[in-house]
């Protein structure tokens, strides 16, 4: 290995500063002693957290961003399933076109997802409430859903499938007794992730809720009452490391689906998972 | 000798199969008789593996039929065949340990469970696994684990057993070592084995019968004997082993008999199967093993020509050498012995070649 340069050194210092720095600015101000979010720091305290434990709206902001996050983590995980095990399994004519516009939600800008979407609903007469913004999300989560079920399915072994149904098990027994069991840390995975992007979405639930607010919909409004913001962050604190946690243990599912399928393909050929 | 039912278990009938516009297989018939180890041999891509997965309901054939026990098996699926495969990755469920993957295919079977763990026990046992229940499949070598597949395969007694390449995964050693163990598992269960490989060492040394296949045809079904000894032609000669081919011209034939005149060798008469034309032109095969290089100078009655060593190649207990024919540019392959009194030739030397009548194999090309 060749030493760094003094120079990248640096520029990787400031890099990972520009990244992380704001939200470390998060725990700073959310144990600070002090209506007013600027330095220096007055003194630790716990308050802030205990205003967020007393706010009623909070909880039911919180209540409506983890039913909807479980509503769709559940359905676009359940979507991902078709998708990845269509894309990895069978042939059919034009699947690059259609596994690549399945995946586009994820490039395209969720403002525009999100206008699009409220014009759809009022031209439905759909009235706006936790629902719209359930489909909302499972539109932007499927797409990651699928990528991430793919990996799994895509280093599943078919002989393995095979195996199962020259022992005598029939087609539904193997996917309930092999396939199933095998994928089940990528479907885990899914989930968690589709949650928390969920739970972390503010644009399109923005454009979709109704009077039930989700959380980050909640805390933008908040942002307009100055005297808030110590609270704010104290539940931004909160989430970020929810989030961190959620995502931290999605990846270690995601590893272990990838190690559990890649077990049979060691002896023979073994490509690097990959996504379409 | 075990007793051989000669009665056939599997017969495939005129099976040909298309892949797109890829003919795979063209026009295959062979018998499968009850009780036999029996090989599907040929290089790859000459169709052997999609026979077998024909047979075992993973293919269905674009036409002609595929009969086992004298079911027909058109529209069974693989789950309802009494078949069972050993597959070339073993196809070990990773989330199961050694007893689950072993009783797999036991649940469906309603039995009770002091059953199932005395077949477990049994199967383990057989494949000499007793002790490995509680394994996890990720802590087996790569031997334990076809041991698995075999156990997985065997406990459900099926009347035909299916071995997809189980050997080319493991090292030489250990693969030597488990064509004679398959051999005896075999003879012990007494169960039809199919077995499919592109190496020919590995069909000779386990099969009863073997059917050579190339390119979507089958060349020849034969004992691993007659295969060595008469193929009935170059193709299956070079592929089973070594062979030298000669020249031949047909000087007078019976039915009995054939007098011919053999480029270099000359005028020989042979034993014959059929009536050759007069002037006809035919092959003759001469495995390296049936020549041997003369170093006594005593040349007796012997037949002998005159060679040059043109290369050689050490193996320890043989020596393989390639000559050049008297001055000719035919070359020979000859392999030796190294035996007392055998110095080991260097290329440019020039010796003597002895063959005898026996030796020679007529080689039909039609």
């Amino acid at each position: 290995m060749q030493k760094a340069s003094k120079f990248l050194l640096l520029y990787a210092v400031l890099y990972f500063l520009f990244l992380y720095a704001p939200i470390f600015l998060l725990p700073i101000f959310a144990f600070n002693d002090s209506a007013i979010i600027s330095f220096p720091l007055s003194g630790v305290t716990l308050d802030w957290f205990f205003l967020l434990w007393e706010t009623e709206a909070l909880h039911d902001a919180l209540y409506n961003s983890v039913m909807i996050a479980i509503i769709a983590a559940t359905l676009s995980t359940a979507l991902g399933i078709f998708a990845a095990r269509a894309a990895t399994r069978y042939d059919f004519p034009g699947k690059k076109g259609i596994t690549g516009f399945l995946l586009l939600p994820i490039v395209l800008p969720e403002i525009i997802v999100g206008v699009a979407l409220l014009v759809v609903m009022v031209q439905l007469g759909l009235s706006l409430s936790a629902w719209t913004v359930v489909i909302g999300h499972v539109l932007i989560c499927t797409p990651f859903a699928i990528v991430i079920l793919s990996s799994a399915f895509k280093s599943f072994d078919m002989s393995l499938e095979e195996a199962s149904q020259d022992l005598g098990v029939g087609k539904i027994g193997t996917f309930f007794r092999v396939i199933l069991p095998m994928v089940t840390p990528g479907l885990i995975s899914s989930f968690l992730i589709a949650f928390t992007i969920s739970l972390d979405e503010f644009i399109i639930a923005f454009f979709l809720t109704g009077t039930d607010v989700t959380l980050p919909v909640y805390i933008w409004g908040q942002l307009r009452f100055p005297a808030r913001l110590p609270s704010v962050m104290a539940l931004g604190f909160l989430m970020v490391t929810l989030s961190l946690i959620l995502l931290a243990i999605a990846e270690y599912f995601r590893r272990r689906s990838v190690k559990y399928t890649n077990i049979e393909s060691q002896n023979t050929t073994q490509s690097e998972e990959t996504i379409f | 000798m075990r007793p051989i039912e000669k009665h056939s278990i599997i017969e495939i009938n005129n099976v040909t199969k298309d892949f797109g516009s890829v003919r795979a297989l063209n026009g295959v018939s062979m018998q499968i008789k009850q009780g036999e180890f029996f090989s599907l041999l040929g290089p790859s891509g000459c169709g052997k593996t999609t026979l077998l997965r024909m047979i075992s309901g993973f293919e269905t054939p674009t036409s002609g039929s595929i009969s086992i026990a004298g079911e027909s098996m058109e529209d069974v699926p693989p789950n309802l065949r009494p078949t069972n495969m050993v597959f070339q990755s073993y196809a070990i469920f990773p989330h199961l340990n050694v007893a689950e993957n072993v009783g797999y295919g036991l649940k469906k079977l309603k039995l009770s469970s002091d059953e199932i763990e005395g077949r477990i026990n049994e199967a383990l046992k057989l494949v000499d696994l007793t002790g490995y229940g509680t394994r996890e499949a990720h802590a087996l070598s790569g031997g334990q684990r076809q041991r698995v597949a075999l156990a997985r395969a065997l406990i459900m007694q099926p009347k035909v057993l299916l071995l997809d390449e189980p050997l080319s995964a493991l090292d030489k050693k250990l693969r030597e070592a488990m064509q004679v163990e398959l051999r005896r598992l075999q003879q012990t269960v007494g169960i039809t084995f199919v077995l499919v490989t592109h190496d020919q060492e590995e069909a000779l040394v386990m099969s009863d019968r073997i059917a050579v296949m190339f390119e979507g045809e089958v060349a020849q079904v034969d004992t691993p004997e007659f295969l060595y000894r008469e193929p009935h032609n170059k193709q299956v000669a070079s592929f089973i082993g070594v062979m030298n081919f000669v020249p031949a011209r047909v000087i007078k034939s019976s039915l009995k008999s054939v007098e011919i005149e053999v480029e270099t060798l000359g005028v020989t008469k042979l034993p014959a199967k059929k009536k050759y034309l007069a002037g006809s032109k035919i092959t003759i095969g001469i495995r390296p093993e049936m020549l041997t290089i003369v170093y006594e100078k005593k040349l007796k009655q012997q037949k002998t020509f005159e060679a040059t060593v043109s290369t050689r190649s050490y193996f320890g207990d043989m020596t393989y050498y390639e000559v050049l024919i008297g001055n000719t540019d035919i070359k020979a392959n000859v392999s030796m012995r190294n035996t007392v009194g055998r110095p080991v030739l260097e290329p440019g030397t020039k010796t003597h070649v002895a063959w005898s009548n026996d030796s020679l194999t007529i080689i039909d090309e039609n």
